[in-house]
């Protein structure tokens, strides 16, 4: 079922972006024009509703019960050291955004030409430019950390952006490209607490034979909502790993987006989202072979528990010039209760003739015969349960970058603290 | 062992038990003292598998009749879990397949769940390490069957493998086998048998549920009883399973129809 938006929800919803853009400074700086821009489209397009396909099972009153408005710094968390084969950058839209650090061997920020030829070409590619969270990211974010990647980057790049505070909400917008043969790994935390807004438009292009390896953890609390795009454009023969998990949002939403543009590529995409309380998480992913003998291999996991709700659409586009592509798609959910919600989608788009194509859903309880096989070795119901929803979780968590390990994705994920 | 002395450890009486609205077990009687060793043989579908659920307490199963006392107190009314932290052990016929959970921590939380509720200390993984590695040799198992999931991708001999190495870790004071001999090569099978002549003692009592003459050719059963149709038709000694070697089952199921008839 569809539910129709009433009359005064519209006018909510409106009146939430007007007010939004009210908040905001007047554009200035380098991507003054890629904030008219995103303004200029605010103001003319509606906020999404769940009249709209994409957006039909996912309610955005968690973002317009918010009021945010960016903030320029904020204190900087209580966070764990960085290990020593991590260089991390804390995203908090100061002037500086290296900290005066000097950038690891094998990084260069892009000039202000080449980010404005760069900018928004990956988005585009990849058809996503003008989605709603993009518009809201380009209107109101300041900065671009712009890198460009030559040869093998030794530490993982971890990115850290937090919004703890309410009414702030933090745009974070990242462009990377990855030249021919280049490697990198990056592992970005976006962490939410309180009544604030997260955003986060990240564009990566991977040249011939290059490799990224992107973790993302997205971890929220309380009011915090999360929305995130993460476009990719892969030539042939690059690698793409980019593994995800969101936990705690009252609201998130999350849209990698990645087109081999001439096949001959391979991609995995790894996910794990876990909505408890009344919690809305919604991934809608899509891979695109725009050329022969591409891969995917793409595992989607949800836990829904409580009332909370998970949504998961996985866009598989396959043309006829997409021949011989190996695709596999994969979502495995987890329904810990029986208001929790799970909608799960695969989409696949097949007109090449000659290619592998596996897909698979399945949505299950805790299985009582493995509870039981556990409590008769003396493990409570409880703890039984734990370490099934951990063995669940783990599957993908031990897929994020190892840097990712010092911030406890397993017990965030399990609500532990 | 038989001695007349020995403590009780298990008393069924009259234990009636349903699935869904399909009675099962329809009235068995066994009584287990320490230090013996039972053997519950019958056909498929007997019932056997159903006692050894119904006595670890899984939830699938209703008892509706009958009472079972466990070292003097009721057994019935303890969680699966309590019923395991004092010392009654299932070994399953198909052991499940716990995909994510390391074995090693599964067999080090159960262990330590087991070793509180004796009243010993807790142990840290690196003592756990030294006493599983001791364990192993129980079994003749790899190490590298620790660092795998529970049970995932292991072979049916490596899973009842895997079962003995719960067993010996736990210490259990009554050892309910369910059918751990079948599926295993006979190296496999004298290896298993080894590790449970091992673990048995005067103290504990093991109870194995088989379909076959050759476990007990290498575990000697103070007793034999023969199920079917969810009781206990007849119990004897050793020569009881020798017998039913030679003639089969065809008779147990005439004395049932006459049983059932009656
Ligand atoms: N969970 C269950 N659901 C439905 N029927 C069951 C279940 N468990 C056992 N049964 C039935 O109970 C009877 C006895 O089975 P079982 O105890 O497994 O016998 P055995 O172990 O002696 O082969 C069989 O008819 C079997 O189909
Ligand atoms: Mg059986």
């Amino acid at each position: 079922m569809v539910a129709a938006m009433s009359n005064s929800a519209a006018v909510a919803a409106s009146t939430w972006v007007t007010s939004f853009l009210e908040r905001l400074p007047a554009p200035a700086g380098e991507l003054e024009a890629v904030q008219w821009r995103g303004r200029e489209a605010l103001s003319r397009q509606p906020l999404p509703s769940r009249r709209q396909e994409d957006w039909r099972f996912t309610d955005l009153a968690p973002l317009t019960a918010l009021a945010p408005a960016p903030a320029s710094s904020s204190a900087q968390g209580s966070w764990p050291a960085p290990a020593a084969d991590v260089f991390r950058l804390w995203l908090d839209d100061s002037d500086d955004l290296l900290n005066g650090q000097s950038l690891p061997a094998g990084l260069g920020l892009l000039s202000s030409d080449e980010v404005q030829q760069a900018l928004g070409h990956t988005l585009a590619a990849c058809n996503c430019e003008q989605h709603w969270p993009v518009e809201l990211n380009q209107a109101s974010a300041t900065r671009v950390l712009a890198l460009r990647v030559s040869g093998a980057v030794a530490p993982t790049l971890e990115l850290v952006s937090q919004a703890a505070e309410d009414s702030v909400m933090r745009p974070v917008r990242v462009l990377l490209l990855l030249e021919e043969k280049a490697s990198l790994e990056v592992l970005q935390i976006q962490l939410g607490s309180a009544c604030s807004l997260s955003s986060l438009v990240m564009e990566a292009h991977l040249g011939r034979e290059s490799t990224l390896r992107h973790g993302l953890l997205a971890l929220g609390e309380g009011q915090a909502c999360f929305l995130g795009h993460l476009a990719v454009e892969q030539e042939p023969r690059s690698h793409l790993e980019s593994v995800w998990a969101s936990h705690g949002w009252a609201l998130s939403r999350f849209e990698p987006r990645v087109v081999q543009v001439d096949g001959e590529a391979t991609t995995t995409l790894k996910a794990l989202q876990v909505a408890g309380g009344q919690q809305v998480v919604d991934t809608h992913s899509r891979v695109e072979f725009r050329g022969p003998e591409g891969q995917l291999d793409q595992l989607h996991k949800a836990i829904a528990d409580d009332r909370g709700r998970s949504v998961f659409n996985g866009a598989v586009k396959v043309p006829r010039a997409a021949q011989r592509t190996n695709a596999s798609q994969l979502s495995r959910n987890l329904l810990l209760s029986n208001q929790a919600r799970i909608d799960t989608k695969p989409e696949l788009e097949i007109v090449a003739d000659d290619v592998r194509c596996a897909h698979g859903a399945t949505v299950s309880r805790l299985q009582t015969d493995e509870l039981f096989y556990l409590q008769s070795r003396g493990l409570s119901a409880a703890v039984a349960a734990g370490l099934l929803k951990r063995g669940f979780c783990e599957e993908v968590l031990r897929a994020l970058p190892a840097a990712a390990a010092a911030w406890r994705p397993l017990q965030r994920m399990l609500g532990e603290g | 062992m038989i001695r007349p002395d020995a403590d009780t450890l298990l008393e069924i009486v009259d234990l009636h038990a349903r699935v869904e609205d399909k009675p099962i077990l329809k009235g068995v009687n066994l009584t287990i003292k320490a230090g013996e060793i039972h053997a519950v043989m019958g056909r498929n579908g007997s019932g056997k598998s159903t006692l050894s659920k119904v006595l670890a307490g899984h939830p699938a199963y209703t008892v509706t009749g009958g009472s079972v006392r466990y070292r003097g107190a009721d057994l019935l009314n303890l969680e699966p879990e309590q019923r395991a932290r004092l010392g009654l052990f299932l070994g399953f016929q198909y052991p499940v397949e716990i995909p994510g959970v390391s074995n090693l921590e599964f067999l080090r939380v159960s262990t330590n769940a087991r070793r509180m509720e004796k009243g010993e200390e807790e142990l840290d993984t690196f003592a756990f390490e030294d006493l599983v590695r001791e364990r192993l040799q129980v079994v003749q198992m790899d190490p590298a069957f620790l660092e795998r999931s529970v049970n995932e991708g292991f072979s049916g001999g490596e899973k009842k493998r895997n079962e003995i190495l719960q067993m010996a870790l736990l210490d259990p004071l009554v050892a309910i086998l369910d059918e751990t001999d079948s599926g295993l090569d006979i190296d496999a099978l004298r290896i298993v048998a080894g590790g449970v002549n091992h673990l048995a003692s005067p103290e504990n009592a093991t109870l194995l549920i088989t379909h076959y003459q050759r476990l007990l050719d290498v575990i000697t059963p103070d007793y034999v009883h023969v199920m079917a149709g969810g009781r206990i038709l007849r119990t004897g000694g050793k020569e009881l399973a020798l017998e039913l070697e030679d003639r089969g089952y065809d008779w147990v199921d005439q004395e049932l129809a006459v049983l059932e008839v009656a």
